[in-house]
């Protein structure tokens, strides 16, 4: 015993002297940017690591609020969106987004990573970082368009919005060069170039496909919502945890520095925003439904992150929580809005978490930023500043809308004059799962939809 | 008093419930059921591998009926459930010896309605 004691005490001395001798003998250290280059390394692979599982949590979440007939169909979607979207990226994407600038509007150089050797570690670590951001927006549109999409028109929209419409948006905000970027436009993590540009393709799709059959019931002239119960609530929350999750890296990651001292704020930001979208969430539901409505709160949750995603570097933890709270107001307001009033119908409340909450925490940069912490463009409107932000803000949320709306309405109307955007009524009303795919997702389960 | 047993294709429930409510008979029991008659089942595939699914899903239909609501009940599940397809299904008519009103201790054509 005593001996083993002196070992290791022998062994704890050398390992304290050793380091020393070492770099005395090659007189190297270790620099700040050498600890920032490899920390930063880290810190992006595995941040878009956690980014990518949120396709998991996008898949989970659909499937779970849909119909079990469909349940093949929304998950050959999410896989086939990245997979499709990250070729797309790669060969023009990428280039689009951060090739350098043409005025300030879309990259003209870097398609097909064609990148100099003495940039090359660099871009790729931003490259893997970017394309789950990419795939994030293209995502999005699926729970919009759920149970009526042809597969086959579904993919050729994901290779449009991730070679295309997000690459361009993302160029404006993202890139040095960018204008809206010239003018301070702040959106730290993408609550518009990521989110509302999804959320307004799914608003796009939603549109120009219509409403799946029995949705809508016109009674004695008055036109009637129909609820489609979602088949699987347990898999739903599942993709809610797993999509908030994936948020830490979503968020904390967009420091796009591993030894920033910002990546602790930020968590917790994100954190305080998505809580305060759920319990808002809950209880304006509790209240107007008479109960505490499962995936309205759901819904709650990740209108609190869409909204947090934008301001979440820029402003206090307490300004985090009143942006959650009215992130998840405004999640079931808009849900309802869209299904009662304007009838579009979106079978997840994709438009509304991702569209809407996109735009209220762009705007909330330009009412809650700290004047200390927001480093291009000034602070918000009721930390002390003027209106200059929000003004700045609101440009480019009103660009970004047009843009998306012309390109994605462009795409799926041509979609749907060469009649290739909607399945045959009979093929809706089997399901998409046996029609387009000839599979069964619950295969010896006597689980079947009769809606 | 007779029982009408209906096999039908699942997606055309919502339009024979439609058709049943039009011709004012509100009530029925449906079960899933699994069957085969001369559609003789489906293909679907399971990793390039197929699969021969001759039990198909099918929903049954059971509603009980005193005798002048009989052809009104067919009425309106033919009107609902017909396509012209193979597939469409068949509908059993079985005389109804006798029903008691669990709640009430009703019997017969009083218990039915």
């Amino acid at each position: 015993m005593k001996k083993r004691a002196l070992t290791v005490l022998v062994v704890l001395l050398s390992l304290m002297v050793f380091p020393a001798i070492v770099s005395a003998q090659e007189a190297e250290y270790v620099t700040k940017a050498d600890l920032d280059g490899i920390t930063t390394m880290l810190w992006l692979v595995v941040a878009g690591a956690l980014v990518f599982l949120m396709q998991a949590g996008f898949a989970m979440v659909e499937v779970g609020l849909t119909r079990s007939k469909n349940a093949v169909n929304i998950l050959m979607k999410n896989l086939m969106d990245f997979a499709v979207g990250a070729l797309a990226f790669f060969a023009v994407g990428w280039g689009l987004m951060y090739g350098a600038s043409s005025g300030g509007w879309f990259g003209t150089s870097e398609f097909f990573l064609n990148i100099p050797t003495e940039e090359w570690a660099n871009k790729m670590r931003d490259w893997f970082f970017q394309v789950v951001f990419a795939a994030t927006a293209a995502t999005i549109v699926s729970g919009a368009v759920a149970e009526r999409i042809k597969f086959g028109s579904y993919l050729i929209y994901s290779v449009f919005i991730s070679a295309i419409v997000y690459p361009v948006a993302g160029h404006w905000i993202w890139n040095a060069e960018g204008f809206l970027a010239v003018k301070g436009f702040h959106d730290f993590a993408g609550s518009t170039v990521v989110h509302s540009v999804g959320g307004w393709a799914a608003l796009v799709g939603a549109v120009v496909l219509g409403p799946r059959l029995g949705k809508y019931v016109k009674v004695d002239g008055k036109i009637i919502s129909k609820a489609f119960p979602g088949h699987n609530l347990t898999l739903a929350a599942l993709g809610v945890f797993i999509l908030w999750f994936g948020w830490y890296g979503f968020n904390a990651g967009s420091t796009l520095n591993g030894s920033s001292a910002d990546i602790g704020h930020i968590a917790v930001t994100t954190t305080l925003g998505a809580s305060a979208g759920a319990v808002a969430a809950m209880i304006l539901s509790w209240i107007w439904f008479k109960k505490p409505d499962v995936s309205m709160t759901m819904n709650g949750a990740l209108a609190g992150l869409v909204s947090i995603t934008a301001p979440t570097f820029a402003v206090s933890p307490t300004s985090a929580i009143i942006i959650g709270l009215i992130g998840g107001i405004l999640v079931v307001l808009s849900v309802e809005f869209f299904d009662k009033v304007l009838h579009i119908d979106d079978p997840v409340g994709a438009i509304s978490v991702h569209g809407i909450c996109g735009v209220w925490g762009t705007l909330a940069v330009g009412l809650f930023a700290e004047p200390d912490r927001i480093r291009q463009g000034t602070a918000g409107l009721f930390m002390g500043g003027d209106a200059t932000q929000l003004g700045v803000q609101a440009l480019g949320v009103g660009m970004v809308f047009g843009w998306v709306v012309v390109t994605m309405g462009a795409v799926f109307l041509l979609l749907k004059a060469v009649k290739f955007l909607r399945v045959s009524k009979k093929e809706e009303q089997q399901g998409l799962d046996i029609n387009e795919h000839g599979a069964d997702a619950y295969h010896g389960f006597q689980i079947f939809s009769n809606m | 008093m007779k029982l009408i047993t209906a096999y039908i294709q699942p997606h055309k429930l919502n339009d024979v419930k439609q058709k049943l409510f039009e011709a004012e008979i509100y009530k029925i029991s449906v079960t899933n059921a699994l069957g085969c008659g001369q559609q003789m089942g489906y293909t679907e595939k399971f990793r390039g591998v197929d699969i021969e699914v001759n039990l198909l899903k099918k929903i049954r239909i059971e509603i009980a009926v005193n005798d002048d609501f009989v052809k009104k009940t067919i009425k309106a599940i033919i009107d609902g459930a017909h396509t012209g397809e193979i597939g469409d299904g068949k509908i059993f008519i079985t005389p109804l010896e006798e029903v008691v009103r669990i709640r009430t201790n009703e019997t017969g054509t009083v218990a039915i309605g």
